[in-house]
């Protein structure tokens, strides 16, 4: 069991921006009474679509310069980026390079770019926080910039993608403090899945080729390229009703948390039918287990924070308080942390 | 056998118990659909704690085949 505890760094602030375009679930082209079920049980109503010129990156842009602002942080000061997505700018040079310029970042910048989806802000936060406790000071201030635009790996003719999925951008602000008790940590991965969450063609394994945008009819409704994400419901539903509850229960085991004392429970924000299972299943109270998806879908790896920011903005800002994050979802891979949060930065929604 | 009928059968609101035989092709019951199928999934996670795969529920197509893909699985 991949357990971690990465003391001496504290949670800053959160942000988070979202395209101004909204797309409506009932405005989909399908069979009324089945759209229905469907909305009901996916527990989406809308969602936000980014336009062909805008990425990942513009979103965690906007929502970087909103925290840094807020928390008046000297951009000198800011010692580390990492950039997590599954949908950077090119597929080189390194999406968060960019970024550290386009912040006007120090050139004294460590960078990186994690490859993760769903479970992806986790995963980032182990790793920023981890370079930071382990820098002794020497890294004092990050940005953890994570955010994808999953629309444009979506067939907007597949019934079983296009209706869950929305782009989001958020950042996420971690410093150096000495004596804090930081973040705890349970993470892990099973590759065996990893045709469950994929995109077939356009990596080094299978290149892009002629064939590559013809749309193949996979079902009634069910339409899609092999440059689209192919999402099989059932094996990702089944591993995460399963995974979720355990990754938690373990990260409470190992490092004694008393389950009754998390104020906030938020988990990455799959469909609202899977969610409630993971949420029972771990008997957790409704009112500690905050909601985005009604208004902005399955945000990948954004979806954590983004909750965070429409969901607990003024709690957020005015109280102590003590959380679970839980994520899983591609890879397939998914972890849990918990963490202490101390009224912290967190501006509101930010439109791009 | 008759305990997995059971537990299969609950996740059913309108079809009648004696509908569920180790032989019924459950794909072909009216009342069956993607969620029904997700709830299975879940029924399986939690009583007999076996995480199956899309392909499982895919390849059976009786309750019986199910029953010892879970069997073989525990």
């Amino acid at each position: 069991m991949a357990h971690l505890e990465v003391p001496n760094v504290v949670f800053r602030g959160v942000s988070a921006c979202v395209p101004k375009t909204i797309d409506k679930n009932c405005d989909y082209p399908m069979d009324e009474t089945d759209k229905a079920k469907l909305i009901a049980s996916i527990g989406v109503e809308q969602k936000r679509i980014a336009n062909d010129d805008t990425c990942s990156s513009d979103l965690c842009y906007k929502a970087a310069e909103q925290l840094i602002a807020d928390l008046k942080w000297d951009k000198n000061e800011i010692d580390c980026l990492i950039f997590v997505s599954q949908t950077p700018d090119y597929i080189l040079p390194a999406t968060s390079c960019i970024l550290q310029d386009r912040l006007g970042l120090s050139k004294e910048c460590y960078t990186q770019d994690i490859s993760l989806g769903c479970s992806g802000w986790v995963y980032g936060l182990s790793s920023i926080a981890s370079l930071i406790s382990c820098s002794n000071g020497s890294l004092r201030k990050g940005l953890l910039l994570v955010g994808d635009t999953t629309s444009k790996t979506t067939s907007y003719k597949d019934k079983s993608s296009w209706p869950l999925f929305g782009d989001a951008g958020t950042a996420t602000a971690i410093e150096y403090e000495d004596n804090n008790q930081g973040f705890k940590f349970h993470l892990a991965t099973d590759g065996d899945g990893a045709n469950a969450i994929i995109i077939p063609v356009g990596g080094y394994r299978k290149r892009y080729s002629n064939d590559s945008l013809i749309y193949k009819e996979y079902e009634e409704g069910i339409q899609r390229t092999d440059l689209d994400c192919y999402l099989d419901g059932m094996s990702v539903f089944s591993f995460a009703v399963s995974k979720a509850p355990k990754s938690v229960n373990s990260l409470l085991e190992k490092y004694s948390i008393d389950k009754d004392s998390i104020d906030y429970f938020t988990f990455h924000q799959a469909n609202l039918y899977l969610n409630e299972k993971v949420r029972t299943k771990l008997k957790i109270d409704s009112s500690k287990v905050p909601y985005s998806l009604k208004n902005y879908g399955n945000t990948s790896c954004a979806t954590i924070p983004l909750t965070m920011v429409t969901e607990l903005r003024n709690v957020l800002v005015s109280n102590n308080l003590k959380h679970v994050g839980c994520a899983f979802g591609v890879g397939l891979s998914w972890g849990s942390v918990y963490f202490e949060t101390n009224q912290i930065a967190c501006p509101e929604i930010i439109e791009y | 056998m008759e305990k997995f009928l059971e537990n299969f059968a609950a996740q059913f609101d309108d079809t009648d118990a004696s509908e569920f035989r180790a032989n019924t092709e459950f794909k072909n019951l009216a009342e069956w659909s993607s969620l029904t199928a997700l709830s299975i999934i879940a029924m399986i996670d939690e009583e007999y704690d076996v995480q199956l795969k899309g392909d499982d529920i895919r390849i059976s197509s009786t309750i019986e085949e199910l029953f010892n893909l879970v069997n073989s699985k525990k």
